[in-house]
């Protein structure tokens, strides 16, 4: 029982620290740039404001222009629920495995270009069109990373899998050096960070999420910027659990998760930096170089997985 | 009652459906009884199917009749079991739903050019003879039966025939019909060679060596193949789906897709029983390359049924992932997993089924009530035709393979028998089965884009063209088919153990074992291998997914503050009113999936700038490479070399005259 | 071998080894000619790192020399050769890909499970711990033929070649824990000669035919059109 209250405490906790990941990441990338930037804690200032303000929905929009950003909230809050975050004794890592995980940001994106087409505008097209286009090319490299992940583990539950690396010594893994190079690109490309789509865009041509939720408004929008911060949460909790899994937590004895929280914060922060980093140096490629961007994940998790079968079986 | 009738119920079920072939005919004068009359047969039909597969399945039963009509040593021989009683459920149950969207969706061909009895007659024809097919236990009444199905559809795609492309399409899909029943009947030559007699526990006896096992094998590939819809044999499924009516590409592309399938199981497992590893490899290839290629080819479509059946390609594709993996795990001697990825491939048959129709019945809906095939003159449906709308997005879920629906489960089911593939201690085809559950992967990603596009242009957005503005909702008889199967897919989504379990049953009786016994973790949970290896809890999940909605609906939304949404026009960014015209299309939605995969089809392209005060024309046609340069030159070929043939037909009297003479002359010489 | 039974230095030659397959594909898909010529460099510096990472592990300290070698040749050397030379011909530099880079690469990744599959027996009958790497090597080479016959420009077929010999190298690293010193000699003079003297040639078939691309070497056929 307990187990079960420390899961849902867990989500809240993962629910309500994603919009600091996400400022931490801007005010980073602003001091980079040598500008003064707002506080890491801003997007609970913005989250607040927008969810007081009175929502507008076109006249031309349906019911499921209403419900998408409930769906998409919802489900990301069920995604956050079954991946181990900072301690790995988790039963609601039972209800789903990294296929369903998978599966869930698959259904994020359909409700989301859905909401997009819906109004009739050009720009939600355009946005639904190339979300669908990149998330296409990105799926097969993400399974093929998480295959490698799974082949290595002998299991696809999530607890399972960052258990069985937590727990053995370091090793050096080839084929895994190769599925976590694939599985960061396609996490830039899934969250939506440059180079891949720009978050900090005022253009609409060069928008693909923003241009999917332009015309939501209040407590809508609300929604929507949660959801797509607590998926750079996620993601970010993938690669450092997958990749770097010492520190987090067996048990959900009480020392054991103090460290816990304390070294996958740490890591986090880190890895915030980096990819601040990594958005400063970079420019944003144009949408037809996605496609070899993504090709390269994919050789890179396939190289991964042709590792694993020849270096490292037997 | 420990046993029941159900062969008897089956028989009952055939009976009903030829008489309601027969029966409305009587009813010529008076249309309206007569489509009536027919459904309501036909409804009673697939009730009686269903009600005696389901029990079949969920009791394993199997039983066997042999009745005396047909030739003196050529028994017509009944059988049903597990295998057959779920196909018969599938059947039954989609051909029931259909019946009760039959008589509304008819009421437009009455008084139409063509009489309405054609088509209930050859309706209750092709119903009686697949399910003749999945209780056949000979290969002489399977292969009459399975003509009768073919030639049945045959007259059904053919229904509209005052059109040239109609008639052609009906043409190329009897001239494949054929040539894959003459497959399909050269491999139970093979088969019935090596035994004693045509029943199937003759020929399942019959010893037969690797080769002529093989070029059974492949007979019966190529034929089912042909019937299943697998590429390269793909190519009357996108001809003949958009020209049958509705209802009936419903039957086709949910059910009669799935005999073929049957047939191949019962061919490939039962018949011939000792499976070679290399033809799981060549299944399970094939089966990546048509999921791949038919949903590529779905997303360059712009007619919603030819959309549709290519996306049947897709399925059918995937469903053969599952059959390979099964026949080489099979084949290298790991029965429970090999189990797993059977039960994989019949659960995606069920789920295709339940939302194929759905989707077919839906846009039979749609096109009734717009009068267009084209999905770039529609948009907006959803405010006129809001239940057809939700029942189709439950379809369009479902296909793209997103929890907590039933296209999620069975690619579920399929990766974690993939992921099963380190047990085969060959390197090679460990990596072959990860990089085609890459490509199951691509193409899950794929359906959902191109979904998102057909649900985004047909029914959310502005209406494309004028007449979309009168489209109403449908009629009761539609709307309550399509709520079933909407209701069906949700529920096979969330309680899969029940589903598996059953299906299990198959699993034992083909191969022998199940899935482990003590794999299992109760109802709730779906742990086909293990506890620690995989679960998924579908039922808890769509709990959560409701308990976070209604949390988060309840934290947005307190007592005091006024919490009305203000409805007003869309933002036009100054420019003026927002016109339909400025909405993306479905051709710009899928341009650059277009861009990226281009060297896959034959693309023409032409753009005419405006001049002279004449507008802008853009033409772009997408075509199969296969239809081009393979069938186009082997129609081709035919046909010159019959025009050679012809040759021999002079015309001049005296020529016939002389070819009786040197054939009398050969003869004599021949005989003394 | 299970690489949880390998030692940590074991497991880092593993890692190398899949280092060099992806310098590999990356020289398979490299559009320009200087980055060509520096992954190039980069696969010769990791071959360098294995060569006395293994010297250090199996205590075959001859390995050095040859370490030393490929570092003074493969590092340095020719890479600067060949940008003097890209800077004397004045050549674009761009270079053409022929064909679809994804296409070829997912090619290539067949050609690792072919070399797998090729060098099974091998692996059989070998006691090294380093005996999962034949394959890779194996591999180095296969691409590195096919860098020759997918590219046009006369100087990215010499790194496809170069990439070769570096597998060659690599193969016999891993499967006998080196070469003779004698042949390792005579290999490395091979190439260094060959580096110079496609320098002369390139001269002279530019000046003949008037560009680098080797496709337009059919113009000098006899035969009448």
């Amino acid at each position: 029982m307990t187990s079960w209250i420390f899961a849902i405490v867990q989500t809240l906790c993962v629910v309500l620290l994603a919009p600091f990941m996400a400022g931490w990441v801007k005010w980073l990338k602003c001091k980079l740039q040598n500008r003064q930037g707002p506080a890491p804690w801003q997007p609970y200032r913005d989250l607040l404001r927008l969810s007081k303000k009175q929502a507008v929905v076109a006249e031309t929009a349906s019911p499921v222009f209403r419900a998408a950003p409930y769906i998409v909230f919802s489900v990301t809050v069920v995604a956050a629920s079954i991946i181990p975050v900072f301690s790995v004794e988790m039963p609601t890592a039972a209800l789903a495995d990294v296929i369903v995980l998978v599966g869930f940001f698959a259904l994020i994106r359909f409700f989301l270009s859905l909401a997009g087409m819906d109004v009739g505008t050009a720009f939600g097209g355009m946005g639904s069109s190339r979300e669908v286009t990149i998330s296409a090319l990105a799926e097969p490299a993400l399974l093929m990373a998480f295959f490698t992940l799974a082949m290595n583990a002998s299991s696809t539950n999530l607890s399972t899998v960052v258990s069985h690396f937590g727990q053995s010594q370091f090793i050096l893994h080839p084929s895994l050096i190769f599925s976590s190079m694939g599985f960061i690109l396609v996490a830039l490309a899934e969250t939506g960070r440059i180079p891949i789509d720009n978050p900090a865009t005022h253009l609409e041509l060069t928008m693909i999420h923003e241009a999917m939720i332009l015309e939501y408004s209040g407590r809508h929008l609300a929604l929507l910027e949660w959801a797509a911060m607590l998926k750079l949460t996620l993601y970010s909790v993938l690669i450092v659990n997958f990749i770097i899994p010492w520190g987090v937590a067996m048990t959900i004895a009480p020392q054991a998760l103090a460290i816990g929280v304390l070294s996958v914060t740490g890591k986090l922060l880190i890895l915030g930096a980096f990819l601040a980093i990594a958005e400063t140096v970079q420019a944003k490629m144009r949408l037809f170089r996605a496609p070899h961007f993504l090709g390269l994940a994919f050789i890179l998790s396939l190289l991964g997985m042709i590792s694993h079968i020849v270096l490292e079986v037997r | 009652m420990d046993t029941y009738p159900v062969l008897t119920v089956a028989q009952l079920a055939i009976f009903l459906s030829f008489l309601s072939a027969v029966l409305p005919l009587l009813f010529l004068r008076q249309p309206y009884l007569l489509v009536r009359t027919a459904f309501l047969l036909l409804g009673s039909a697939g009730l009686a199917a269903a009600w005696a597969g389901g029990v079949t399945l969920l009791t394993n039963h199997a039983e066997q009749v042999v009745l005396p009509i047909g030739l003196p040593w050529l028994h017509v021989f009944l059988r049903i079991d597990p295998l057959a009683g779920f196909f018969f459920f599938i059947v039954g149950f989609v051909t029931f739903t259909t019946a009760c969207y039959g008589p509304a969706y008819l009421r437009e061909h009455i008084g139409g050019p063509h009489p309405v009895g054609t088509l209930t007659f050859f309706t209750g024809l092709f119903v009686g003879g697949m399910l003749l097919v999945l209780l056949a236990a000979d290969a002489f009444s399977f292969m009459i039966a399975w003509e009768l199905m073919s030639v049945a559809s045959y007259f059904l795609v053919a229904y509209q025939h005052h059109k040239a492309e109609n008639r052609s399409a009906a043409f190329i899909y009897l001239l494949m019909a054929v040539v894959g029943g003459a497959f399909i009947l050269l491999a139970y030559g093979v088969l019935a060679g090596f035994s004693d007699s045509f029943s199937f526990t003759a020929m399942a006896a019959a010893p037969l060596s690797p080769t002529w096992a093989t070029i059974a094998f492949v007979l019966a590939f190529i034929g089912f193949g042909m019937k299943a819809g697998i590429v390269p044999l793909h190519v009357w499924l996108p001809q003949a789906h958009p020209v049958a009516p509705s209802h009936i590409s419903a039957l086709m592309s949910g059910v009669m897709l799935k005999v073929a399938i049957y047939g191949f199981v019962r061919f490939v497992y039962s018949l011939i029983g000792v499976i070679h590893w290399q033809w799981g490899v060549a299944v399970l290839l094939v089966g990546a390359a048509s999921a791949v290629l038919g949903v590529l080819y779905a997303l360059m479509q712009h007619d919603l049924k030819r959309l549709l059946a290519y996306h049947s390609v897709e399925n059918i594709g995937i469903i053969y992932i599952g059959l390979g993996l099964s026949m080489i795990f099979h084949a290298t001697g790991h029965m429970e997993i090999a189990a797993l990825a059977l039960i994989a491939a019949l659960y995606h048959c069920l789920n295709h089924a339940l939302f194929k129709s759905l989707l077919f019945l839906g846009a039979g809906a749609v096109l009734q009530q717009t009068r267009q095939h084209d999905m770039e003159k529609m948009g907006g449906l959803i405010r006129r035709m809001p239940v057809t709308a939700t029942c189709f997005l439950v379809g369009c879920i479902s296909i793209s393979a997103l929890p907590p629906f039933n296209g999620f489960v069975s690619e579920w089911l399929t990766y974690q028998a993939a992921l099963q593939g380190p047990v085969l201690r060959s390197g090679i085809l460990g990596a072959i089965i990860p990089v085609a559950s890459a490509m199951l992967a691509l193409t899950g990603a794929l359906a959902t884009a191109c979904f998102v596009k057909v649900y985004g242009v047909i029914f959310l957005g502005l209406p494309r063209s004028p007449q979309i503005t009168e489209a109403r909702e449908a009629s009761l008889g539609m709307r309550s088919a399509q709520v079933i199967l909407a209701l069906c897919c949700l529920l096979f989504g969330i309680f899969p153990t029940w589903a598996v379990s059953a299906i299990n049953v198959i699993a034992e009786n083909l191969l022998g074992t199940g899935l482990l016994k003590d794999a299992s973790d109760g109802w709730l949970w779906l742990t086909p291998i293990g506890k620690q290896t995989a679960s998924y809890g579908a039922l808890p999940i769509l709990l959560g997914l409701l308990a976070s909605w209604l949390l988060v609906y309840f934290f947005l939304h307190p007592l005091k503050r006024d919490n009305q949404i203000r409805i007003a026009p869309a933002w036009e960014c100054g420019f003026g009113p927002l016109t339909p015209r400025m909405q993306y299309t479905a051709s710009a939605f899928a341009m650059p999936l277009r861009r990226v995969f281009s060297y896959l089809w034959y693309i023409r392209e032409k753009f005419e700038p405006p001049q002279h005060g004449k507008p802008a024309r853009y033409s772009l046609q997408v075509s199969d490479w296969l239809w081009l340069f393979l069938y186009l030159p082997i129609g081709k070929l035919i046909l010159h070399l019959a025009k050679r043939a012809s040759l021999i037909q002079g015309g001049n009297l005296r020529v016939y005259l002389a070819y009786s003479f040197f054939t009398l002359l050969f003869l004599l010489w021949v005989i003394v | 071998m299970l690489i949880t039974t390998l030692s940590l230095p074991e497991q880092l030659v593993l890692t190398l080894a899949a280092l060099i397959l992806l310098t590999s594909f990356i020289m398979l898909a490299q559009v320009r000619l200087d980055s060509l010529i520096n992954t190039f460099a980069m696969q010769g510096l990791l071959l360098f790192l294995t060569t006395v990472l293994m010297a250090v592990i199996f205590e075959e300290y001859h390995l050095l020399i040859s370490a030393g070698m490929t570092l003074f040749l493969k590092v340095f050397f020719i890479p600067s050769r060949l940008r003097r030379l890209v800077i004397d011909l004045d050549v674009r530099r761009e270079v053409e890909v022929l064909g679809n880079p994804f296409l070829i690469m997912l090619f290539a990744a067949g050609l690792v499970l072919f070399s797998y599959y090729v060098a099974l027996p091998i692996r059989a009958l070998s006691l090294l711990s380093t005996r999962n790497t034949i394959a890779i090597s194996l591999a180095v080479v296969l691409i590195g033929m096919l860098i020759v016959i997918s590219r046009r420009k006369a100087i990215t077929q010499v790194v496809g070649f170069m990439s070769m010999e570096n597998g060659l190298f690599f193969a016999a690293l891993v499967a006998t824990h080196g070469m003779p010193m004698v042949v390792e000699l005579g290999i490395a003079f091979d190439v260094l000669v060959a580096a110079i003297l496609f320098g002369v040639f390139f001269f002279h078939i530019r000046a003949e035919i008037g560009s680098l691309d080797t496709d337009r070497l059919n113009r000098l056929t006899e035969v009448e059109k």
